[in-house]
């Protein structure tokens, strides 16, 4: 099929905290192939950001504690030094965040800020410019000479999402992770935000790592998803499957609560419970306590991976008695 | 400008109530009564409250700060005789102040919680409990007593400021040393570093162009802050060292009570203050174009 | 369930090793001041103990000073004034920012306004400067020194109660408290006061330690305690004046003070960890 760019190997990632640990990421296998958009689908607090940092090396802290693997290309990211990193940021994974105006540096012009990062590949001055410029008419930004003069204070959200995401996609990336690139913004930003992302990726060739807790965005521009829960990452499969055909008893509340499919009770379905924090490692299904279909099995032992398909995997206890 | 005349009308309060006669303290005690109202009518003494406060305003704006009771020499002379000293002492407190807290603050946010952020981190807390005339004697005490290395007193050569200025910026550090660490730590979690990283910026770069930058800001308004408490601490250091500056001048006037001198002093520093203020706002205005568009008047 | 919780806070405060390291220094302070009368060997000001300016022995453990008077004894019943000014200076400034603090948030406005002007007023003069002003105006001595001083340090106060005020205002129980019919002064002291206790508390054990220099440095500087009042501040005036001949006389009441100091600053220190994990550094 198509050339794999990035694979999780079982990634972990536990936070040492004041008693104990906090399992932020427990095990999370995926894949994304070149050009494809994977979109990673949790409630927050479930591990899908700290996912996204782990790639970039871009933790906060230092107190954590990590296994597995990240492949790029291949190569472990883990086993890169400092310099490696750098060369990898920006130039091959890009990175997008939730609230675009804390993520652009008060103090500098936006177009300045653009700018450092594409004299990174040693251009001239004149040069780096007319990029930006050109790269400021490819996010659609309006009045883009005007707007580069700008400080990012005096933009709005979406000019400022436009901005990150035209600083991120410099220096061609072939992997963009998106990490909430929305939901900071308006709906109907929103949608034009959604469409600058699909055209770039089609016309850059762009893979997309986008993560979210909005099926509708999801829907619209994913390939593949991978749903998360505690950190575990449950189930994954492409968007049809997903929408279609989902295995694991959370996937199936997930869509249960979408909108669409409450026209007619006229009442949004719910799931009863909040995500818990993982402070101890003891073999269970994280997601029993909330299960309508939790069995004993799933207080006592830790579900494994089961391929429902070459490409759907879930982890669930249900699903591997259904399959034997 | 609100601030300064507030200021110079409370300081001019302080001599208006001040217990006692001004007249006694100009003439001898034998002096007849009618001869002292003459005086009192003389130097204006007699006139009502707000009448005075016109005219030492006048006064002042002419240059004249009116003229000491002790020395009987005008005071701004007094005055100009005595600022030199205290601007070497400042200063140069200043200058050191910051080139020695501002990277090491830096340099215990980068090492957080490593061995030198903690040591030097309870060091800057033990120096904050540790009164500055106390850490001045014995500086005097080791360097000037005991090893014979620098002069105890004197203001003519280099040496004596020596120990004045580290008493000075050892005392001062401290407070310096951990706004700047904070200062760092909160704008090393600013997505905006994280932004810096993700684009591929090395790590030098970011520390310089993001982290410091920013953090700069808040540092130079600590700093404009800081001149006017230094000029307190000034008051303290140049009695232990004997250093003839402002500080002395004021502590000397207090205790004889030479209210012209007090008056002048205590509205120059007030003076000062303000300045200090005002400064470190249109500095900050120039490093934090947020602000730059708030100051240039936000109409437009 | 009440004693557990007991038990888990005196845990916790365990725990704390800056609390704890500091609580036992001012309580060795403290009762160092309480039982100065058996501790110290000589009275305050009983002179010719032994020869003048003795250096530190079995005898005279601190030396004698000038007037030949035993630099320990002194410098234990200094303690007492020393804890004097923390008791006094704190409350004055408590008194005042609270209720400035409290007039600031609870009624806004204009009183808002005059208020939070003045407490900017004395936050940004330096304070020995205006403490010197004040002393000037009400005349030297321990206690007047200690009233400038607290005239002057009480702004830290007033803004940390204004904040607190201004939040806790807009919630919920206030608001019902309101809906009541509470009195203005009803809402404000057993509703809100109560509330900003915690903070009020890290405050004082922050605050105190500044207090008791600034009170000690302009003894120090001739202002406050006057001669022959065992001050920390003036004995290592005295001592600056003979430290060639003895430097005992400057070096051991500046020990007792920084001592003193320093458990202020750590039991400050560990309330906040304690109290108001949220609280920075001002």
């Amino acid at each position: 099929m198509s050339e794999e760019l990035l694979r999780l190997n079982h990634l972990s990632i536990d936070y040492k905290v004041k008693d104990g640990y906090l399992s932020a990421v427990n095990d999370v296998n995926c894949v994304i192939n070149k050009g494809e958009v994977f979109a990673i689908v949790g409630e927050s607090g479930c591990g899908k950001s700290t996912v996204a940092h782990s790639i970039m090396n871009l933790l906060p802290g230092g107190n954590e504690e990590m296994h597995g693997e990240i492949l790029f290309k291949g190569k472990d990211l883990r086993t890169c030094s400092q310099k490696e990193m750098e060369a990898i940021r920006g130039k091959e994974i890009g990175m997008i965040f939730q609230n675009p105006l804390d993520s652009l540096n008060p103090v500098y012009t936006v177009g300045d800020q653009m700018a450092e990062a594409i004299l990174l590949d040693k251009v001239d001055k004149t040069e780096a410019w007319n990029r930006v410029l050109k790269l400021f008419k490819d996010v659609k930004m309006p009045d883009a000479e005007e707007r580069i003069k700008s400080f990012p204070h005096e933009l709005s959200g979406g000019m400022r999402q436009r901005v990150m995401i035209a600083m991120m996609l410099s220096r061609n990336p072939e992997l963009l992770i998106a990490d909430e690139p929305t939901t900071a913004l308006d709906v109907t930003i929103e949608a034009q935000i959604l469409e600058i992302m699909k055209e770039l990726k089609k016309t850059f060739n762009t893979a997309i790592m986008l993560i979210t807790h909005n099926f509708g965005l999801v829907a619209e521009i994913a390939d593949r998803i991978g749903i998360m829960y505690a950190g575990e990452m449950i189930e994954s499969a492409s968007v049809y499957e997903i929408f279609e055909n989902p295995k694991h008893p959370y996937t199936k509340l997930l869509m249960a609560a979408l909108p669409r499919n409450t026209k007619a009770e006229g009442r949004l379905q719910t799931i009863d419970g909040s995500v818990p924090r993982i402070t101890e490692k003891k073999p269970e299904c994280r997601f029993a306590n909330r299960c309508p279909y939790a069995m004993e099995k799933c207080f006592n032992e830790d579900p494994e991976t089961v391929y429902v398909s070459e490409d759907h995997f879930c982890r669930c206890h249900l699903i591997g008695k259904e399959e034997k | 400008m609100l601030l300064v005349i507030c200021v110079s009308f409370l300081v001019f309060c302080l001599m208006y109530m001040m217990p006692g006669d001004p007249v006694d303290m100009i003439v001898d005690r034998k002096v007849s009564a009618e001869k002292k109202a003459e005086i009192a009518h003389e130097l204006g003494y007699d006139l009502p409250f707000f009448t005075q406060y016109k005219n030492w305003v006048v006064d002042i704006l002419h240059g004249d700060f009116g003229t000491s009771v002790r020395y009987k020499s005008p005071v701004s002379e007094l005055m100009s005789a005595r600022i030199p000293y205290s601007l070497k002492l400042c200063g140069w407190s200043l200058i050191f102040e910051l080139v020695l807290a501002l990277p090491l603050g830096l340099l215990c946010a980068m090492k957080k919680d490593g061995f030198f952020d903690r040591f030097t981190v309870n060091f800057s807390l033990f120096l904050t409990a540790v009164p500055a005339f106390w850490l001045g004697a014995l500086f005097i005490l080791l360097f000037a007593v005991k090893l014979n290395w620098l002069p105890i007193s004197g203001y003519q050569n280099l040496e004596n400021y020596i120990m004045p200025i580290a008493v000075t910026v050892l005392s001062g550090m401290g407070g310096t040393l951990r706004i700047t660490k904070t200062e760092v730590l909160e704008v090393f979690n600013e997505k905006y570093v994280t932004t810096a990283y993700a684009k591929g910026l090395p790590k030098r770069t970011v520390m310089i162009k993001h982290v410091l930058r920013n953090a700069l800001i808040l540092v130079t308004t600590l700093v404009f802050m800081s001149i006017p408490w230094l000029i307190s601490g000034a008051v303290v250091i140049e009695k232990i060292f004997g250093l003839p500056g402002m500080g002395n001048l004021l502590l000397n006037s207090i205790i004889v009570q030479d209210m012209p001198v007090v008056q002048a002093v205590l509205l120059l520093i007030a003076i000062l203050t303000v300045i200090c203020n005002l400064l470190s706002d249109v500095i900050m205005g120039i490093l934090d174009p947020r602000i730059r568009l708030s100051l240039t008047g936000g109409d437009n | 369930m009440n004693k557990n919780k007991v038990k888990e806070t005196l845990n916790e405060c365990r725990k704390n090793a800056n609390f704890m390291v500091g609580f036992v220094i001012l309580l060795s302070v403290v009762l160092v001041a309480v039982f100065a009368d058996v501790i110290a060997p000589y009275g305050v000001n009983e002179m010719h103990v032994g020869g003048k300016y003795d250096p530190p022995s079995a005898n005279c453990w601190f030396g004698t000073d000038e007037l030949g008077r035993d630099l320990f004894s002194r410098v234990v019943y200094g303690s007492r004034l020393a804890l004097w000014v923390a008791f006094l200076g704190g409350s004055i400034q408590l008194v005042i920012g609270v209720v400035v603090g409290l007039a600031c948030g609870f009624f806004g406005k204009w009183v808002d306004r005059v208020l939070s002007f003045m407490t900017d007023l004395t936050w940004c003069i330096p304070g020995t400067i205006l403490a010197l002003a004040v002393v000037t105006l009400i005349g030297k001595g321990l206690t007047n020194t200690i009233i400038a001083i607290s005239l002057v340090a009480w702004a830290s106060y007033a803004r940390t109660v204004r904040a607190k005020t201004l939040s806790l205002k807009s919630m919920a129980f206030v608001e019902t408290g309101k809906a009541f019919g509470e009195s203005n002064a009803s809402l404000m002291f057993r509703y809100i006061l109560p509330n900003v206790v915690p903070s009020l508390i890290v405050l004082v054990s922050l605050n105190l330690p500044g207090t008791i220099l600034s009170t000690t440095t302009l003894s120090f500087l001739g202002l406050g305690s006057q001669p022959p009042s065992p001050d920390w501040g003036l004995a290592i005036s005295n001592g600056i004046d003979s430290i060639n001949r003895a430097p005992w006389m400057s070096i051991f009441p500046g020990l007792a003070l920084v001592y003193t100091t320093f458990g202020f600053n750590l039991l400050g220190e560990g309330l906040r960890d304690l109290l108001d994990p949220h609280m920075k550094s001002q």
